[in-house]
């Protein structure tokens, strides 16, 4: 019998989150280099595009039901993840390193003394044995770690590892049992959503904005940008320490450390934290006053000039290229 | 109460970082070592929880002898006293996770606080593999948090708004920014920080689970092209941007 990989998909409000997809495609595409068989497994009420899964190439998914698990609640989850994990002979546990991720994945992986290794972006899978890569002081430098123990967690960067459908998937097998008085110890009571606005750590494009936009009113220019481009707003350290951003919005070393496809930095000289934090971007875009700003070392794509004329011009623009 | 913090020597966030010779630490030489700033509030929220409930706030860390530095810095802001879990060697999370909870087993903590990941290595792990250690509770990545007897509710950041958890003690805290400013220490208390106990023990003979093969620097971005220096160069960039990088 081969070993499991275990994809640990993560719902909101009865919902698979994009994550959910990357994690899947992952799992499914180490099953095949490493000959382990993939399952999913996924915790909630009723999940409104189960039937998705398949299409992404696991076909197995293990569906544990109970109306009060549609929030999550980090005892509940560990429990019901460490006893279906422990009887199966499982060598891979994959979630998202998501704020949900990164708080589940350590929990299951103390009680079944399985190595951790968080927020990876590259498996080399040519030497012996895996190699994870992952991102150290903030992007600053990356670590190239392997397991030592039998049983390895690994959390996967959101945005790294695409989820990508596959042709003629097969039939999509659910095994759903219902859990009886799930341990709610530790449990979420409601979820305070910010108003409508998009995420930092969940975007495919980023405007961010800094000091040069001189103060929080003017941030509505990059606020107008991004509507148009359908991207979230990130702010540097700077604009954040003035109060004029929630720390949220933060992309930097004591902030969130982002990949999007594309990152547009409207006067942000760049600091070697906030660098550090989105170089990873695909695309970068700088647009700041200053010619000598480091945030020019690192864009793919500058214009050195005054952001008060630029911004409305690019957001003017852009409507024209999406209409 | 008995509340207990875990600080971390961590290079100040403005490093630049260089790998070291082994290709397994990183260069040790002119860099500035600090108290991880997550941990900062941490020592905030710890001694706030004292003011209120009363008892000790004792600061535990896991390192050789120049985290010393860091555990004085959270006793000149009012910690009682401190403990060096000494060791010299590269722990990774489930070391240290296993070397706190063996020291803190012992003293039994309601309530301990550390910063939601250390800006070194970035695992953000150890306070949830320290409360399996411990079989206590656990909220990470705290930004408001309120103690109602047993009860714990605590607000923790996730993409796109917060989540509202409930728990109870004992519990570990990881702590994010925005939940306090942190207090500079005054005169007086780096003064009495001084004469502060720091208790000094060996990290016993853990394993790690997880093993450094080499760490390297991110391949360097070549610098783009400047479009322009107006909004003149705007039609130009969403060309680009539209057609080259087809991102947009």
């Amino acid at each position: 019998m081969p070993k499991y990989i275990i994809a640990i998909l993560e719902q909101r409000e009865n919902k698979l989150k994009k994550i959910s997809f990357e994690v899947i495609s992952f799992s499914k595409s180490l099953s095949e280099k490493l000959g382990l068989e993939a399952a999913a497994i996924v915790i909630g009420d009723e999940i409104d595009n189960i039937s998705e899964i398949n299409n992404y190439g696991i076909s197995k998914v293990f569906h544990f039901k109970n109306k009060l698990l549609s929030n999550y609640s980090v005892s509940a989850y560990s429990d019901i993840i460490t006893e279906f994990v422990k009887q199966l002979d499982v060598e891979y546990l994959v979630l998202g390193d998501t704020s949900l991720g990164k708080d589940l994945a350590p929990r299951i992986a103390a009680r079944i003394k399985a190595g951790c290794v968080m927020d990876i972006v590259n498996i080399n899978l040519s030497e012996e044995t895996p190699i994870f890569t992952r991102p150290i002081y903030a992007g600053k430098a990356l670590v190239d770690m392997k397991f030592n123990s039998d049983i390895k967690v690994v959390t996967i960067r959101p945005n790294v590892f695409k989820g990508q459908k596959i042709d003629n998937p097969n039939t999509l097998n659910i095994d759903s049992k219902e859990i009886q008085n799930p341990n709610l110890k530790t449990r979420v009571i409601e979820i305070k959503k910010a108003e409508g606005k998009l995420d930092v750590a969940e975007a495919d494009i980023i405007v961010s904005g800094g000091r040069g936009l001189k103060g929080p009113e003017n941030f509505s220019l990059v606020e107008n940008l991004a509507d148009v481009l359908g991207a979230a707003v990130g702010a540097s350290r700077a604009a954040v320490d003035a109060g004029w951003r929630s720390h949220r919005d933060q992309v930097g070393q004591t902030g969130k450390t982002v990949s999007p496809s594309l990152y547009i930095a409207c006067g942000i000289s760049g600091a070697i934290q906030h660098l550090a934090g989105m170089s990873s971007s695909k695309y970068i875009v700088a647009i700041n006053k200053d010619k000598d700003a480091p945030i020019f070392s690192i864009a793919d794509y500058g214009i050195v000039g005054d952001l008060f004329e630029i911004l409305p011009a690019l957001t003017e623009e852009i409507k024209k290229i999406n209409s | 109460m008995k509340i207990a913090v875990c600080v971390s020597h961590v290079p100040d966030t403005a490093t630049k970082i260089k790998i070291g010779a082994d290709e397994k630490m990183i260069d040790p030489a002119g860099v500035v070592y600090i108290i991880n700033p997550y941990d900062e509030f941490a020592v905030e929220e710890s001694l706030k929880t004292k003011e209120k409930f009363g008892g000790e706030v004792i600061a535990v860390s896991v390192g050789n002898d120049n985290s010393k530095e860091t555990i004085r810095k959270s006793l000149a802001m009012g910690v009682d006293r401190g403990i060096l879990l000494k060791c010299d060697r590269a722990l990774d999370s489930y070391g240290i996770a296993k070397a706190l909870s063996e020291e803190l087993k012992n003293y039994v903590p309601d309530i301990i606080f550390m910063g939601k990941q250390s800006v070194d290595y970035d695992d953000a792990i150890v306070g949830q593999l320290t409360s399996e250690m411990l079989g206590i509770s656990c909220i990470t990545n705290v930004i408001e948090l309120k103690i109602d007897g047993q009860k714990i509710t605590a607000e923790r950041e996730i993409e796109g708004g917060k989540e509202v958890v409930e728990s109870e003690l004992p519990i570990i805290i990881t702590t994010q920014k925005g939940l306090n400013e942190p207090r500079y220490a005054s005169l007086k208390g780096i003064m009495a920080a001084k004469k502060k106990e720091i208790a000094e023990k060996q990290v016993g003979d853990f394993s790690n689970l997880t093993e450094v093969l080499k760490i390297k620097k991110p391949a360097e971005k070549q610098p783009g092209r400047i479009v322009g220096t107006d909004a003149s160069a705007v039609p130009e960039l969403v060309r680009l941007l539209h057609e080259e990088a087809k991102v947009i």
